[in-house]
């Protein structure tokens, strides 16, 4: 009986859905960055979830039945190139007249953050049922 | 575990550790809800708890020295592999969690786990009863 995994794999994927909402947030910050080259323009950037099997651990406990919790593998910075703005009267404008802007999605980031919070509160929920049958437990034999 | 709490207790003691293995990989689930690739799994709750009774009811093989080798999967533990889950509908990126549906199943899951509480407990207030001889 091992009700506290749950903790760690829930966790896990609170701390996944963190990283993603502040990754977004930065995202979100940048839209407006101008930039004087295409190249030092904002790149928005997007984190890889990936599963961990934890170990069977411990006797008692029998094999074939990995619970699995999230990382993130890593941020990858979107490759879509920057949009060229003509705007001479800019003060990052280069000879040309042009400033560069990250290619941020305002809508898509908006998207995604709300898929974010549901899938947190989906967590949050999990940890909450797992809180109250683990107290419940504790309270065995006792009534 | 006596065998006194083992016959009182039934089949309540294997129901709730089905119950909160099947717990753990639900949560696992939804955990992974954006992981790609992620294949959602689960556990058949009625097969498990039926091979757990027959074993109940089977007699054991005891292992009484050192070399003897477990007929049980392990000690007290219950055999049954996670089955993946026929997705509703596939998502590009390979992940088959459909989030609503996990959390039914996990809170169907919940309740279940808390019926076999309720139903030890009151096996162990039965028991104190009768060893109180009130």
């Amino acid at each position: 009986m091992n009700l506290s995994k749950i903790f760690d794999i829930s966790g896990s994927a609170l701390s996944a859905q963190t990283t993603r909402l502040n990754t977004i947030a930065s995202n979100l910050a940048n839209a407006d960055t101008a930039s004087t080259t295409p190249e030092a323009a904002y790149r928005a950037r997007h984190p890889v979830f990936a599963t961990v099997l934890q170990e069977a651990t411990g006797a008692g406990q029998s094999t074939g039945q990995p619970a699995a919790s999230v990382r993130i593998a890593g941020i990858v910075e979107s490759q879509a190139p920057a949009i060229a703005r003509h705007e001479p009267g800019h003060p990052l404008a280069d000879e040309n007249g042009y400033i560069y802007l990250p290619a941020v999605n305002t809508v898509e980031q908006m998207a995604d953050m709300i898929s974010a919070s549901r899938s947190y509160s989906s967590s949050v929920d999990v940890l909450t049922t797992t809180k109250e049958l683990m107290l419940r437990t504790l309270q065995l034999g006792r009534g | 575990m006596s065998s006194i709490t083992d016959r009182a207790l039934g089949i309540h003691t294997q129901a709730l550790e089905v119950a909160s293995r099947r717990l753990e990989l639900l949560a696992s689930n939804i955990a992974n809800a954006d992981t790609p690739g992620y294949k959602a799994r689960d556990l058949d709750f009625r097969a498990l708890l039926n091979q757990a009774s027959n074993d109940q009811a089977a007699a054991r093989i005891t292992t009484t020295r050192a070399g003897h080798i477990a007929t049980t999967p392990a000690a007290g533990g219950l055999g049954g592999d996670a089955l993946y889950r026929v997705p509703n509908h596939a998502s590009l990126d390979g992940n088959t969690v459909d989030t609503q549906q996990e959390h039914a199943v996990f809170a169907e899951n919940a309740v279940r786990y808390q019926a076999s509480l309720d139903f030890i407990n009151s096996r162990l207030s039965g028991l104190r009863k009768a060893l109180k001889g009130e």
